[in-house]
């Protein structure tokens, strides 16, 4: 870890100013995994600009137009507790608490979750070549352990997966990032957030340095009747996924009105197909129509010498999750698969 | 009125309140003013020399004190054997700073000391090294053609190598009906204790330190620092009081021991050395081993023919061996026996001693196989372990000193309900899951080494007792003053045991299960002439109502000596210090060895049995170990208590074994990916449910006078087998490479 200045930001505009005093001064939430990197000697900052004590950010409120907006320095643990979110969006509830140690998850926040870095083992090894890393030096993990890695949307430099939960339920749920900086406000759709490696993989997402997110806004449909989170992982707790999958249905009988399904340890980003839940509408909620979607979901998935088993592993926990989503009472604690 | 006996009684670990609220120091938390601190530089490539080290713009950041590395690091002693420690395997031991040459990732290259942690550490990750590389080799798969027989040494006394062949194997599983046999993959694992490895010099002038360090041995270092800086061995203190888990690592002086005092004696300071997580992936770890089985039985079901080899890795500058292969025959006495252990150096560092070392890698391989060989017999496993039960351990042709499995298997089925599995693989089911019970043995060695150990009595009635020994978290502290205790018929809170320390009486390292009939035995000696003392000089007090009684007429009880035949007469072992020793300790210093006469005549083993449930997501492949039980003879049991969590933890640690833990080798890089606990996954609540331990009674009258075998390892060997077995009873498939991952039932 190098030598870094700190700076506690009280109001909007000093935060701003603070942090682009620098290219390499950070935004501090949380710090559960920026302070990992910059001991890890990944990141080096400059300065870290604390944005804790902000006064706005803190809170869930529901806009006027039936809305709700979850504030980025709110705690990932205060917003799975909130009973606004365990009544009327229990899939983001369930989603954050599948993730980390509740240790970790008391401190992180909702701003930094969706900015979280990989975990590909060799993105944290600073010894090793890494094109996210160190762009051009080469992808360790492509010929090396991939068990953990992307099967879907990766590339010839880079193979890594976004590692967060929650950013599975709010991919499913189509929520909107709202940002702040300098120039000004904007929101990006969750579905343009986080980038594909592509050649630039070390760009985990569309956020410009400076830029600060404020909240996540989620729609007013939160799918509270029939939902499902599923994460399956070496081991049941503080694991990241091999595999997750929220699915969000809405239901007429057994007619579905609307299906959203999102994976989760796949890909760059979390992974949602269009055609697949598209497929599902004004269909009948039975295995079978769940297989077909899953099956296209994972159209064109290619996998690497030691993770080839989540594609198989992908199809069936799809399958599972959408039939657990029939019966919500049915999910487990830790999101394991049901009884 | 008489206090019963303390051994036997479930107490509660003496220094957990200290444990608990935190006042318990370890060796990174003895701070004094002044004291330095030097964080480690790790060669970042596998194999090669080192160019050079750009060592002069570190030492220019204001507030490093000194590098040190190869090139300038002082003179140390020139042998090998000076740097061969108590648990040293044949060859040359690994000399931290020696020179330019790498022979392993992660090989310690230089020692930044500044005044801060922070410092060093920043130091550090700045400095830069030229390196030559070389090719390396780290895959134990692609190299198991290299094996070869292991140096023997004095390591072999303690991990014998396999037995001769007997009878004419290959003719024998020719000819045989019912056959099994299985190849069989461990990868690496690291001990990973929750406490890091640090050590912490503390320079007294002159050549002389006292080093609080973490370590399964004070005694061992001492003689190692001695011996490698040329000290005095009597001005090398090494304490270390609490230990953090160790599991082995501790059994060997790790580097930062040589790094920490190299750098107090060379600047003439105080000194801390502290490896981070990551650092503890760089010096020792469980050998990757490569196992391949073949067993055949006759119709009845007994085992006629065994077959084991072990490809095990090693390092190319030491033959680190473990007894993988000996047990079968041990367990089932096969005609035809054929067992083989090879070894396969490599670019890595040496392996060391973990939990059960060999034990818990054969007997996983052993125990598969053995319920193989049940489902082509189509037998109980249970009953074909009892079939071929035996009182006789054929390696050696010997009798076991007491072997109370039988009631283990029979106990424990009954506790576990395993007559209510039904023989089929795949007939259990439970919602979406798949059911499956398994079971397997365990066995270890029960083994003593010489010890001593100093009793004293002091004047307001207190019995202190001294061993070098350290307490790993085990319940040494608590175990020890039980077994003193009784020595001297004094409750526990009359008894001081100090440990942890040097100069206290010799203690060999703290390890293989063998502490307590160690140390116990030791202490035992020392109570016995303790009594003999007080009884001398209480008959020469004035007026002794004792009279001229000997040492079998007297008892000794709360704090008395009584006259058997007349519990009236007696002295307080206080008024015999105050008015029979002009208030002075009564003191005595004695050995406990291993009476070899006696026990040359047996063989000596600790045995276990396990009974596991499993649930596998049929769709999913999910394994989770809903049930465990495991029952053990292992003779006398000091303290239920401590005991128990012995037990249950290896049970936890048998899970991880089987399902969870596992470093992550890139055989590319040569090196480990996983260097910490986010990612070494062992196991954590939400894996652990229902675990049951019986201890069986078993009295030992030849083992030791204690009657103790050891428990350290033993609840460890039997449990991955007994998962994997109830995985093939769930799924029908035979999963034989650790750990399991749920994607192999896919
Ligand atoms: C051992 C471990 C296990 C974990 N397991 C899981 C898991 O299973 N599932 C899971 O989902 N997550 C897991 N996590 C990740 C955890 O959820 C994230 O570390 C956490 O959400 C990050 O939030 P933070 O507030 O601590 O972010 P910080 O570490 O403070 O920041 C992360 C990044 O975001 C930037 N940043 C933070 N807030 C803002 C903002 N408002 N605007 C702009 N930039 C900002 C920072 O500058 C930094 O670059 C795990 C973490 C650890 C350490
Ligand atoms: S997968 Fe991406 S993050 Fe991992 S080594 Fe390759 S480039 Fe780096």
């Amino acid at each position: 870890m190098n030598n870094f200045d700190y700076g506690a930001a009280a109001e909007l505009k000093d935060a701003f100013i603070q942090v682009n005093e620098n290219a390499a001064n950070a935004f501090l939430a949380g710090g559960t995994n920026l302070i990992d990197l910059l001991k890890y000697n990944l990141v080096k900052a400059e300065k870290l600009v604390d944005i804790n004590p902000l006064p706005d950010y803190h809170g869930i409120e529901e806009t006027s137009d039936g809305k709700v907006r979850l504030g980025a320095l709110l705690t990932n643990a205060d917003t799975a507790y909130h009973p606004l979110i365990e009544t009327n969006y229990p899939l983001l509830s369930r989603a954050i608490l599948a993730g980390a140690s509740a240790q970790i998850r008391n401190m992180a926040t909702n701003g930094g979750n969706l900015l979280q870095r990989t975990r590909c083992y060799y993105f944290y090894d600073a010894n090793v070549p890494c094109n996210k890393r160190n762009p051009g030096s080469g992808c360790s993990a492509i010929p090396g352990y991939n068990r953990t890695m992307a099967i879907l949307g990766t590339s010839e430099y880079c193979i890594a997966v976004f590692p967060s939960d929650m950013c599975v339920a709010l991919a499913a749920l189509d929520a909107t990032v709202d940002v702040s900086s300098a120039e000004g406000n904007r929101s990006i759709a969750f579905a343009d957030f986080h980038r594909l490696p592509g050649n630039t993989p070390h760009l985990d997402n569309n956020l410009q340095h400076g830029e600060l997110i404020t909240g996540i806004t989620l729609p007013k449909k939160g799918f509270e009747k029939n939902y499902s989170y599923l994460k399956l992982r070496d081991r049941n707790s503080y694991a990241f996924a091999l595999v997750s999958v929220a699915t969000a249905l809405d239901l007429d009988g057994d007619r579905i009105k609307e299906a959203r399904i999102a994976l989760g340890g796949v890909a760059h980003r979390p992974w949602r197909v269009k055609e697949a839940e598209d497929l599902l509408q004004n269909q009948t909620a039975t295995r079978e129509n769940f297989a077909a979607a899953a099956d296209l979901i994972l159209k064109g998935a290619k996998g690497f010498e030691h993770n080839s088993f989540k594609i198989e592993l992908a199809k069936r926990a799809i399958i599972r999750n959408c039939m657990m989503a029939l019966h919500p009472e049915s999910q487990m604690p830790g999101a394991q698969p049901s009884a | 009125m008489k206090n019963p006996p303390a051994t036997g009684q479930s107490i509660s670990r003496i220094e957990g309140p200290l444990k608990v609220t935190g006042a318990a120091k370890y060796s990174g938390e003895y701070n004094v003013p002044g004291l330095l601190y030097g964080y480690v530089v790790n060669s970042t490539i596998t194999k090669g020399k080192i160019i050079k080290i750009y060592t002069e713009e570190i030492k220019a950041l204001p507030g490093v004190i000194d590098v040190f590395s190869h090139e300038n690091r002082p003179s140390t002693a020139w042998f090998d054997m000076k740097y061969a420690d108590m648990d040293a395997p044949p060859g040359s031991p690994f000399r931290p700073l020696h020179d330019a040459e790498i022979r392993y990732n992660g090989q310690p290259i230089a020692l930044i000391v500044a005044e801060t942690f922070e410092l060093a550490r920043y130091a550090a990750s700045i400095i830069s090294v030229d390196y030559e590389k070389e090719i390396f080799d780290t895959d134990l798969r692609s190299h198991f053609g290299d094996g070869r027989e292991p140096e023997t040494g004095m390591a072999s006394l303690l991990k014998p190598p396999p037995p001769e062949p007997t009878g004419y194997f290959e003719t024998a599983y020719a000819a045989a009906k019912y056959k099994a046999s299985g190849e069989f993959y461990h990868g690496t694992e690291h001990h990973n204790p929750m406490e890091l490895f640090t050590t912490t010099t503390l320079y007294e002038g002159k050549g002389k330190l006292s080093i609080y360090d973490k370590t399964q041995g004070t005694v061992n270092c001492q003689l190692y620092v001695a011996n490698v800086f040329g000290l005095r061995f009597k001005d090398v203190k090494v304490i270390s009081p609490f230990v953090g888990g160790a599991f082995g690592s501790g059994l060997r002086p790790q580097y930062q021991l040589f790094l920490s005092v190299m750098a107090a004696l060379e600047l003439k300071r105080h000194v801390r050395v502290t490896l981070d997580r990551s650092q503890m992936f760089t010096f020792g770890h469980r050998p990757p081993t490569l196992q391949r089985t073949r067993f055949a039985a006759d119709a009845d079901g007994m085992v006629t023919a065994l077959n084991h080899t072990a490809f095990a890795e090693t390092s190319r500058f030491e033959d680190y061996t473990e007894v993988v292969v000996n047990w079968s025959p041990k367990l089932y006495p096969a005609a035809h026996t054929l067992l083989d252990y090879k070894l396969v150096p490599l670019d890595v560092f040496s392996p060391m001693d973990m939990r059960a070392p060999g034990g818990s890698t054969g007997m996983h391989a052993i125990e598969s196989t053995l319920d193989e060989l049940a489902y082509q017999l189509k037998m109980d496993p249970l009953d074909l372990r009892l079939k071929n039960y035996t009182m006789i351990d054929i390696t050696v042709n010997l009798p076991y000193s007491s072997k109370e499995l039988k009631e283990c298997y029979l106990k424990g089925a009954e506790k576990f309900g395993w007559a209510n599995r039904a023989p089929e693989p795949r007939s259990m089911k439970r919602g979406h899951k798949l059911v499956g019970y398994g079971m397997a043995t365990g066995i270890w060695d029960a083994m003593q080494a010489p010890a001593r150990a100093e009793a004293a009595m002091t004047r307001d009635g207190k019995l202190h007792v001294k061993s070098a020994v350290t307490d790993i978290g085990t319940g040494t502290f608590t175990v020890m003053t039980q077994i003193a205790a009784d020595e001297l018929g004094l409750p526990v809170a009359d008894v001081i045991f100090s440990y942890g320390d040097s100069k206290l009486p010799f203690a060999p390292i703290q390890g293989g299960s063998m502490t307590t009939s160690t140390v116990g035995t030791a202490i035992r000696a020392a109570g016995k002439a303790l009594r003999k003392k007080l009884l001398r000089v209480a008959k020469r007090m004035k007026d002794s109502p004792l009279g001229k009684a000997e040492l079998e007429e007297v008892i000794f009880q709360n704090g008395y000596i009584i006259l058997k035949d007349n519990p009236q007469a007696a002295v307080s072992f206080a008024d015999i210090i105050n008015d029979g020793h002009h208030g002075l300790p009564l003191k005595t210093t004695n050995t406990g060895v291993p009476n070899m006469a006696k026990l040359n005549k047996y063989s000596r083993a600790a045995h276990s049995a396990v009974f596991v449930e499993v649930e596998v997501d049929e769709e999913l492949g999910v394994i989770n170990v809903t049930r465990a039980l495991t029952a053990v003879a292992a003779g006398k049991i000091i303290n239920p208590k401590t005991s128990r969590s012995q037990i249950l933890g290896s049970m936890v640690w048998g899970i991880s074994k089987a399902l969870r833990e596992e470093t992550i080798l890139d055989n590319q890089l040569g090196k480990y990916m996983n260097q910490n606990l986010g990612e070494y996954h062992i196991p954590v609540h939400a894996d652990i449910h229902d675990l049951d331990v019986m201890f069986i009674e078993e009295n030992d009258e030849h083992i030791n006078e204690l009657g103790i075998k050891g428990l350290g390892e033993i609840g460890l060997v039997g449990v991955a087998p007994a998962i994997t077995n109830a995985i093939f009873h769930a799924t029908g498939k035979r999963l034989n490479q650790l750990p399991v991952h749920f994607d192999m039932l896919l």
